[in-house]
């Protein structure tokens, strides 16, 4: 069981949205925009009050991408791998990434739940590729160093 | 803004937004795309308006009460598609257009432009020496045709009122007050407008298949799901103009008698969702959405549904699907969305584009349409230009223009003055274009019997350091990646194209399994259910088709000629211009390089792992890729 705050926000955003089946993706995005990740527990919450079975939730979250049942970090880093970015050499802004925090394909949320990195295919902002957003902020024209620069002022900003 | 109950109120507040801007002296535009945000342009904003004396927060009022009339207007304006240049300002009545902009540089624009009516010399764009004032006469603009695109960086964004000053909603004016529904479909199917999210499918085909549905309860959906890499025409629509492509809904409804609509956009364009949010809550306010709008029978509402990151709900299916709450997956058709769509419902389903370009239509006749663009193909055609290009951006032409105005003329040629290598259109679901393509006019027919499609019009320019082969992988893995699963061609099909996609990039390739390929991208093409893994192949096929020779060399000599394929590279360092500094050796992660100082190194081929570390160390460019 999650606390309780979790099952009155939980109740709050689905009166905002109604309970249809087609309720249930919006009702997701507005869960993982206050959380950062859909509880399990929360998501059978939500497939009991609106109406649908338990299965049929989790077959929906797990079709989508950006849905995850994992916690992650307080900065969500997502590198563009779209054409442009890929032509002007994204992968090596993923790689420094990777390095600067001792992330890997398999792991990639830091220890302390400060940061996690994903991959995005285009973020439609290719005229300034690479690019990659902290937090839906738009970092433009990426190279290694200005990752590294980028995640040391957070963690400085962080230890304020 | 209060409700408008009649077509005299609209016409009322449409002569006090005119008036408005005319009374305005100085109107300076701040781009507000996603482009030149990322770029800072939020603190331009804020550092004019400050400098302006104009409350940022403020909204607009006609008449009396008038806050800056007859001063100055500061407003932020959505994508100009000079992204390239970006951060933009723009200011009229002079229209000049200040690039790369900085927060740094807004007093000097304050003292010198804004008061003193004068250009900031400095800030102008410039090419082979010539420095260009106007805006209209930098030839990435002066060679466009920018009618879908007109307002975009022209108009606010988040002001209705800059819409309606620009002749916002006088296409639906127009339709709802002088024209029959039957009327507006005839226009739209007269027009010949295809549909511009990537198939060109006939618009007014749809909407006639949907007017004439016995079922009542109907509805008009918007494909703002623009998936394809490289693409973002759509975006710069919904975020400097939603007003147009949400008026090109309503003329949609009112022609096949919808009720209701839905836009369903990316979940990674957050700016384009709130932009359409703001849009629509002034709309209803105005009560140009809503019941009985402008006092007539028609009544739309409109909702927003926002992508979860799934590239397959840009198909017709799968995005109704996904409206519905259910996974995303396309559907065997017949019935096809016109009779089933969404909620089993009749559906008029186009993209942001097509929609965009519905009112000019209505306002102008389908005749005027057919002077733009070729026979087959009327209009105009936004492409989102990128890659190894001088000028990145958003381009709106002809339908008809060919590549080589849209790459050299508008675009500026190739970046660092490389050589032109070929041109990826459509994106995951398009092909190449090479150098004898270039003089080739661009239309939906004439890529299709190239085995290219105009897609959704992302041109990704390649120079001669693009490996084409690595290129069809990065494809290849894309599409893998997004397959839904559903159907086994695509969903096995892509897998094992990818898996030899990837042998060969990594030295690994035999011939035969050229062949292999080859066969499977036929099969798939011909046998998935959806336009995904029907088109999934092509980028194979097509790079197949131009540049055998390279995945030849691949396979055959284990060589990559650009150097992007790391496994098939080997470094080597030039004897003649090693000076023996010995930095590459203190720099190899795996000790592959040895040698006694100020005479040449060399590099153990078998210990080296390729990282490339040693090269771009080098200060004297000795090591290359061989």
């Amino acid at each position: 069981m999650l606390e309780k705050t979790y099952y009155e926000k939980a109740d709050e955003i689905i009166a905002a949205h109604g309970k249809g089946k087609e309720s249930l993706i919006p009702i997701m995005q507005d869960i993982q925009a206050v959380y950062r990740y859909i509880p399990p527990e929360l998501l059978t919450y939500v497939a009991k009050n609106i109406g649908i079975t338990e299965a049929k939730a989790y077959s929906v979250a797990t079709f989508y991408e950006n849905f995850s049942f994992d916690k992650k970090g307080k900065y969500v880093i997502k590198v563009c791998d779209g054409t442009a970015c890929h032509v002007r050499k994204g992968t090596l802004i993923l790689e420094q990434l990777n390095k600067e925090l001792g992330l890997s394909n398999d792991k990639n949320t830091t220890d302390d739940m400060l940061f996690t990195v994903e991959t995005v295919s285009c973020l439609g902002a290719c005229g300034l590729a690479p690019v990659m957003t902290v937090n839906d902020e738009v970092h433009p024209a990426m190279t290694p160093e200005k990752v590294t620069e980028t995640i040391k002022n957070i963690k400085e900003a962080e230890n304020e | 803004m209060n409700k408008l109950n009649s077509r005299d109120d609209l016409a009322v507040v449409r002569e006090q937004a005119k008036e408005r801007i005319k009374n305005i002296k100085c109107r300076v535009l701040i781009c507000a795309g996603t482009g030149c945000l990322a770029g800072g342009s939020l603190k331009i904003y804020e550092k004019l308006c400050e400098l302006c004396g104009v409350d940022k927060d403020a909204e607009i009022v006609f008449g009396e009460e008038a806050a800056h009339a007859g001063e100055t207007d500061v407003e932020k304006s959505g994508c100009h598609g000079f992204c390239e240049m970006g951060p933009l300002v723009r200011i009229e009545p002079y229209n000049y257009l200040y690039t790369k902009v900085t927060a740094g540089d807004c007093e000097e624009i304050y003292n010198t432009t804004i008061l003193g009516g004068k250009p900031v010399e400095r800030l102008l764009y410039k090419m082979n020496g010539v420095s260009y004032q106007a805006q209209e006469d930098i030839p990435f603009y002066a060679k466009q045709m920018r009618l879908v695109l007109k307002n975009c960086g022209h108009i606010g964004a988040e002001h209705i009122e800059e819409s309606l000053a620009f002749d916002g909603y006088a296409a639906l004016e127009k339709a709802l007050f002088t024209m029959t529904p039957e009327e507006v479909v005839n226009v739209i199917y007269d027009s010949n407008l295809r549909g511009r999210g990537g198939g060109g499918f006939q618009t007014g085909y749809k909407w006639k298949q949907v007017a004439r549905q016995a079922e009542k309860i109907r509805y008009v959906v918007c494909n703002g799901d623009e998936g394809d890499p490289g693409a973002f025409m759509d975006r710069s629509v919904m975020e400097g103009d939603p007003h147009k492509m949400i008026e090109g809904m309503l003329i949609a409804a009112y022609a096949v008698g919808a009720q209701e609509g839905y836009i369903y956009v990316r979940a990674e364009y957050p700016l384009a969702v709130s932009r359409l949010k703001i849009a629509i809550a002034q709309a209803e306010e105005a009560g140009l959405i809503g019941d009985n709008i402008l006092g007539t029978d028609f009544s739309f509402r409109l909702h927003i549904n926002k992508g979860a990151g799934a590239f397959v709900c840009g198909e017709g299916s799968a995005l109704t699907a996904s409206i519905e709450g259910e996974r995303g997956m396309p559907r065997t058709k017949p019935p096809r969305t016109v009779e089933q769509g969404l909620f089993g419902k009749p559906t008029v389903l186009n993209n942001v584009e097509t929609y965009a370009n519905v009112p000019m239509i209505i306002l102008n006749g389908s005749d005027w349409y057919h002077t733009i663009g070729t026979e087959k193909s009327p209009g105009t055609k936004a492409f989102a230009v990128t890659g190894s290009i001088n000028n990145t951006g958003l381009v709106e032409v002809p339908m008809g223009t060919t590549l080589r105005e849209i790459i050299y003329d508008i675009g500026g040629g190739i970046k660092g003055g490389k050589q032109f290598k070929a041109v990826q259109i459509g994106g995951p679901s398009g092909g190449c274009l090479i150098s004898t393509d270039l003089d080739d006019p661009l239309d939906f027919d004439s890529l299709t019997k190239k085995g290219a499609m105009i897609g959704s019009g992302g041109l990704v320019v390649m120079d001669e350091d693009t490996c084409m082969v690595e290129v069809a992988r990065f494809f290849m893995n894309f599409t893998q990646n997004e397959s839904c699963g559903k159907c086994v061609p695509c969903r096995e099909g892509t897998m094992r194209m990818l898996e030899i996609l990837e042998d060969i990039v990594n030295g690994r390739g035999t011939m035969e399994q050229l062949d292999l390929l080859e066969e499977l991208g036929h099969a798939i093409k011909d046998t998935a259910l959806c336009g995904l893994g029907k088109s999934a192949p092509l980028p194979v096929l097509s790079t197949l088709k131009v540049f055998r020779d390279e995945y030849v060399e691949h396979v055959r000599d284990k060589k990559c000629r650009t150097g992007t394929c790391k496994a098939l590279a080997s470094y080597v360092i030039s004897p003649d211009l090693c000076k023996g500094c010995s930095k590459c050796a203190r720099n190899c992660p795996v000790g592959a390089i040895t040698g006694e100082l100020k005479s040449p190194y060399t590099i153990d081929q078998s210990k080296c792992i390729k990282c490339g570390a040693c090269m771009s160390n080098c200060p004297f460019k000795a090591i290359s890729i061989a």
